[in-house]
């Protein structure tokens, strides 16, 4: 059965870090039509919000710039997120991915964010050109409704 | 615009100083948090830090950056570190992380009310 786009929303805000919390509630938002369970809701906010602290952290640093985020529904119950910014790139895409490294050990970052964002995604998905930008995106399936009985 | 921190509340119970981290812990939230223990730390002078995250809401990397720093803060002036009343969620950050390893679990027993 082809899988067909039910829904969409995109939307572009800048590189604040208070907007790490309102693009994860509006991905949040996004999903609640499709009825996730608890754990899939947290999962998918948890990544969001790792993808667009990124933004914030790395793409902009000492900057403002603009993130842009893009959902899409499928008819299969997958959930397809890209979060893209227009910043300075990831030099090193398998390095910046390894868990624990992170080129900031001063700020207290934990070196995490990819790891969290593979670990509760079903598939990650990072293209980058150095002072281009950076592309990450976020597929998740989720689970099957049971009917109410 | 400057708002209150309303994500941590500080006690001092004898030697040991208490952190009720609550609400969202993110990269926004995390450093307001980080300043508030690490001053009271020197303002106190603990013998013991327990980082009580029952509270928590939502958590991300941020905030294993955040109890992973004050571990180390902890452990570089000899003071002794748990946390006490992780929810799954938190656990399953922690253990991503393998900060499972070296963080001490306390069983809850002292609430936020009952100070």
């Amino acid at each position: 059965m082809k899988k067909i786009c039910e829904n969409t929303l995109k939307c572009e805000f800048p590189s604040l870090s208070q907007n790490e919390a309102l693009a994860r509630s509006v991905a949040g938002a996004f999903i609640m039509q499709l009825n996730p369970t608890v754990s899939e809701l947290a999962d998918i906010k948890c990544a969001v919000s790792e993808a667009v602290t990124n933004c914030t952290v790395h793409a902009y640093p000492n900057t403002v710039g603009i993130v842009v985020m893009t959902m899409k529904a499928y008819s299969d119950r997958t959930v397809k997120i890209e979060i893209r910014d227009r910043g300075v790139g990831i030099e090193d895409i398998g390095c910046a991915m390894q868990p624990l490294f992170t080129t900031d050990p001063e700020g207290e970052r934990s070196g995490m964010g990819f790891t969290v964002m593979e670990s509760f995604t079903d598939s990650l998905r990072v293209t980058s050109r150095l002072g281009r930008g950076t592309r990450i995106t976020l597929t998740k399936i989720l689970s099957k409704v049971s009917p109410v009985t | 615009m400057k708002k209150e921190n309303t994500n941590i509340k500080l006690s001092r119970i004898d030697d040991t100083l208490y952190a009720f981290v609550s609400g969202e812990v993110d990269h926004h939230t995390a450093k307001g948090i980080r300043q508030a223990i690490d001053a009271a730390l020197v303002s106190c002078s603990p013998d013991c830090l327990v980082m009580d995250v029952s509270g928590i809401t939502f958590m991300d990397s941020s905030g294993l950056g955040l109890v992973l720093g004050r571990y180390t803060k902890a452990c570089e002036a000899g003071i002794s570190f748990f946390v006490q009343g992780a929810g799954e969620r938190v656990i399953r950050m922690f253990d991503m992380a393998g900060l499972d390893r070296i963080i001490d679990y306390k069983e809850k027993k002292t609430d936020e009310k009952n100070l």
